[in-house]
């Protein structure tokens, strides 16, 4: 990061991946970008640069973005070869101009990955996540079932470690990231998240054994223990959570062999 | 002139829900499964409705525009939420909560619909914390709570500055577990665009496909909406970049109500504006309050200076002056008008002069630092990213930002709207928060209506329409509705003109700020009624949308959202100069007390605005139901 208050504008190129779609060849094309205020988003700047290619008569480039405030998971690009660009802990609608210095060559690609199949430009399909979760990534409860709320206690420490993994925001980073296309600390995060609380045990195994199934079954790769998806991750959700699910997995793998198949393997609905 | 029947139950107001929910009619189980429901949204009133009505066994068709149900902008309410459990022993009740809401709604909300809202919202946080919802706990494993603004009781639960992301993410699981088990079947990338009504009943929606641009039809028993408010109208805004009123706004076109377009909330705590390239604002939570003390330098010299080097006797923390006994928790409309003040008076900080300061710094010396970041630290992160500033060290700069909308489509108790079948939930409706929502009950309300009011409620109209009765996508109406957007589509990209969609509404969003933003005059909505025709005009004649109709075009997606809030912009403003008072959000200048606080008539104006399309071209007509307070005396708000 420059100097925290310098106000000079810059100017930079974008090199940018466009494709017209999932069929069509892809390539880099380069905008350049004039006059770029500091304080101005990265998403801001792919605003101003659309609107310069509308006026000329050529397609806007496509990126996925909606909340701008880093917690929709909406956004998606690749900066630098770093998903969600430079910065810790934070989505691409939270990059600022101010990370980056004049004259700079910015490259800007989708998530790439087997199972997030490209859509058009910058935009991927990330269903796959969806398909996890419905797999198994909820607590069975109907509407009107629950107990009162204090009915539950939970000792501070397990909550608080829970929402640690809670603030997963389904972005794919961590897929983008990983050298296997891995969905590893997506569904650990969730895994962990319904695990360590006493609400998530009756499903505890059927749900690690189903959501596991599935991203297996999706097309992710397997997790070689690197982190770059932690270190990418946009919320800083720990490595940590994906030993906490291999143990689960462990436990419930063999559990299940020395029961008889239980009759639905996502928990029921 | 639309029929508008509250259908508010009989009885005494604590007795209405339980009994209406005993009256009502029932569809039996066997027959839940041969009626189809349209939810149009996964926000938390549309994904709590979607899964639950699945539970049910009614066969749910979930549509969004999105990429996935749990992008909804739900997901960015930082705060909290709040509900009557009084686990704090602090003397709350679903009364108090009732009155508080009431109160803040400056007395222009339904007293029984608000009234139903405080009794469900204890089961909500039940509901919540069963799905593995991670509430901010106390050591002894029970949940915590803090205070927001408009209560005197700590009545708001909370997930750390991410409530909102969890509370939509454990209906989101709710919805996938339904959707898993095939009782939802969800289109996802779809954006509703037309109502289709038959025989005087919504029957059926039309939506284009954002991945292939196909315009698809599908049929219903009934169809719900919960897309949200439109904020966006003044294009900066807390919202979503993506969030638009076309859903509403169509269903309005096709002869819903509209009711009090002009009740919208500006929340006093977001990150001042830096240039013109600003594509949102991004607010800073209310919780925020509970430790920081707003203020402004006493005198216009200073307020360039460093603020650090301001001493204590020129700083006027004036909330805390002209509010003594709520201070800096005063409600959102009172703290935002209060800093609009400050700035008029020429007391503004930061570059533009339009900011004041959120000072921690006697909560650092009270909690540490380590406790500050504990209680907030991901808000501080934030406001780091965006400023580059350390608000541990130098007060954050904060100015009112248009965040909420009040109004929305009008429905009745059972959330139907005037056109029988459409029912509409959450913020898309206009309800339950009056003129003004008080922080921590959007949530609520968006949670009551989808979990434990529409599932009870949607009962009673689908027992009327025979089983099996829903028409086919083949009759004419969805055939003329489809043609119709597709001619609206290919009108866009023919245009060809010479500005791309964000320069009309960028100038749409000026027009409605100046002229129908935080104050109001009846010289500036009539001055905004001429601009704002004139500018749909020129959008009309000179927007360019590149591109084509059959692949994913995001210029024509928000050609169409802007086309929208151009008509809604001017209705914005009618309502808000019919609508001769002061109240809530709605800040008319000419009709203030002498210390500028919103001088509401009751005499004239104790009613809701229910405006009703008469065609293109035709002024709308202004139809009123009038607000029948049975149970509470409508009285002067007094937060001091």
């Amino acid at each position: 990061m420059v100097a925290e208050n310098s106000t000079q504008p810059i100017s930079v190129t974008l090199r940018v991946w466009r494709q017209a779609g999932p069929a069509a060849p892809g390539k880099f094309v380069d905008y350049p970008a004039t006059n770029v205020s500091p304080h101005m988003s990265f998403l801001e700047l792919l605003d101003v640069v659309n609107d310069g290619l509308t006026l000329k008569g050529e397609e806007p480039i496509a990126f996925a973005h909606d909340c701008r405030e880093g917690i929709c998971g909406t956004c998606s690009c690749t900066i630098n070869g770093k998903p969600h660009g430079p910065g810790h802990g934070v989505a691409t609608c939270q990059i600022y101009m101010r990370a980056f210095s004049d004259g700079d060559v910015i490259i800007v690609e989708p998530f790439r990955a087997r199972a997030f199949p490209l859509v058009k430009d910058l935009v991927v399909d990330r269903s796959a996540f969806d398909q996890i979760i419905q797999a198994g990534g909820f607590i069975s409860v109907r509407t009107g079932a629950a107990p009162d709320a204090n009915s539950i206690p939970v000792p501070k420490g397990d909550a608080d470690l829970a929402m640690d993994a809670a603030a997963c925001i389904g972005c794919g980073a961590c897929v983008a990231a990983c050298k296997n296309a891995s969905a590893m600390l997506f569904v650990a995060a969730k895994v962990s998240q319904l695990g360590l609380l006493p609400q998530g045990q009756p499903e505890r195994d059927s749900r690690v054994l189903a959501m596991v199934g599935t991203m297996d079954a999706l097309g992710f790769g397997n997790c070689t223990n690197q982190y770059e998806c932690s270190a990418a991750c946009p919320k800083a959700i720990s490595h940590d959570f994906i030993a906490r699910m291999n143990r689960d997995y462990l436990k419930a793998s063999v559990r299940a062999s020395f029961k008889p198949a239980a009759s639905s393997a996502t928990g029921g609905a | 002139m639309a029929q508008l029947d509250s259908r508010i139950p009989a009885g005494p107001l604590a007795e209405k829900w339980r009994r209406h929910k005993t009256e009502i009619k029932l569809v039996n189980p066997a027959n839940k499964r041969k009626y189809e429901i349209i939810v149009v949204g996964a926000g938390l009133a549309g994904a709590s409705a979607a899964a639950t009505l699945a539970e049910l066994g009614y066969k749910v068709k979930s549509f969004v525009f999105h990429d996935s149900p749990r992008r909804a902008h739900s997901i960015a309410a930082q705060g909290g939420i709040n509900a009557a459990k009084n686990y704090q022993n602090d003397g709350d009740s679903v009364h108090r909560l009732f009155y508080d809401t009431l109160k803040g709604g400056d007395y222009r909300s339904r007293e029984a619909n608000v009234h139903r809202l405080a009794e469900v919202s204890v089961n909500i946080i039940d509901q919540c914390v069963a799905q593995g919802v991670p509430f901010a706990r106390e050591y002894g494993g029970l949940l915590a709570n803090r205070s927001f603004g408009g209560a005197q009781v700590s009545r708001t639960f909370y997930a750390r500055g991410q409530t909102g992301q969890q509370l939509l993410l454990g209906a989101y699981s709710a919805l996938s577990r339904m959707i898993g088990a095939g009782g939802v079947e969800m289109h996802t990338n779809s954006e509703m665009l037309d109502l289709v009504v038959i025989d005087g009943h919504a029957k059926g929606i039309v939506v284009r496909n954002l991945l292939t641009g196909a315009i698809e039809t599908y049929a219903a028993d009934a169809v719900i909406l919960a897309t949200g408010g439109y904020g966006n109208v003044f294009n900066l805004s807390t919202y979503a970049r993506g969030s638009n009123v076309t859903a509403s706004w169509r269903a309005y076109k096709r002869g819903a109500c509209f009711a009090n377009p002009c009740y919208t909330q500006i929340h006093p705590t977001c990150i001042p504006v830096s240039g013109d390239y600003q594509s949102k604002l991004t607010l800073m939570s209310e919780s925020l309050r509970n430790d920081g003390r707003i203020w402004a330098p006493k005198k216009k010299e200073d307020a360039k200076k460093d603020p650090n080097s301001i001493p204590e006797a020129d700083r006027d923390y004036y909330l805390e002056r002209m509010y003594p006994s709520f201070g800096n928790l005063a409600p959102r409309d009172i703290a935002s008008r209060a800093a609009k003040r400050v700035c008029d008076e020429g007391r503004g900080v930061g570059e533009t002069g339009l900011g004041v300061y959120l000072d921690f710094a006697d909560a650092i010396k009270r909690l540490g630092e380590a406790g500050v970041r504990e209680r907030y630290g991901n808000l501080f992160d934030i406001y780091h990213e965006i400023t580059a500033e350390s608000a541990y060290q130098v007060p954050m700069r904060i100015f009112p930002a248009v965040h909420y909308t009040m109004g929305g489509l009008w429905v009745d108790y059972n959330l139907m709207s005037n056109v029988p079948g459409l029912f509409v939930l959450g913020e898309a409706n206009f309800s339950d928060h009056g003129a003004n929502r008080l922080g921590a009950s959007a949530l609520m309300q968006g949670l009551a209506d989808g979990y434990f009011v529409i599932p009870y409620t949607i009962g009673d109209y689908l027992a009327g329409q025979k089983p099996g009765s829903r028409p086919s996508v083949d009759a004419p109406e969805f055939k003329a509705a489809a043609e119709n957007i597709r001619g609206m589509t290919e009108r866009f990209l023919q245009i060809k003109g010479k500005e791309p969609v964000s320069h009309y509404h960028k100038r749409l969003g000026k027009i409605l700020w100046e002229h129908c933003g935080m104050a109001r005059t009846r010289a500036t909505l009539t001055e905004a009624l001429k601009l704002i025709p004139a500018l749909r005009e020129e959008f009309w004649a000179n927007v360019k949308v590149p591109g084509s109709a059959d692949t994913l075009n995001q210029s024509l997606e928000q050609a169409g959202r802007v086309a929208d809030f151009l008509e809604l912009g001017e209705l914005l403003c009618l309502d808000a100069l019919t609508r001769e008072e002061s109240c809530g959000g709605h800040f008319r200048e000419e009709y203030q007390y002498p210390d500028g606080e919103c001088k509401r008539d009751d005499v004239n104006f104790a009613h809701v605005a229910a405006w009703e399309f008469q065609g293109a071209g035709k002024a709308p007509l202004r139809n009123i139901e009038p607000l029948n307070y049975e149970f509470t005396k409508m009285s002067v708000r007094n937060y001091k």
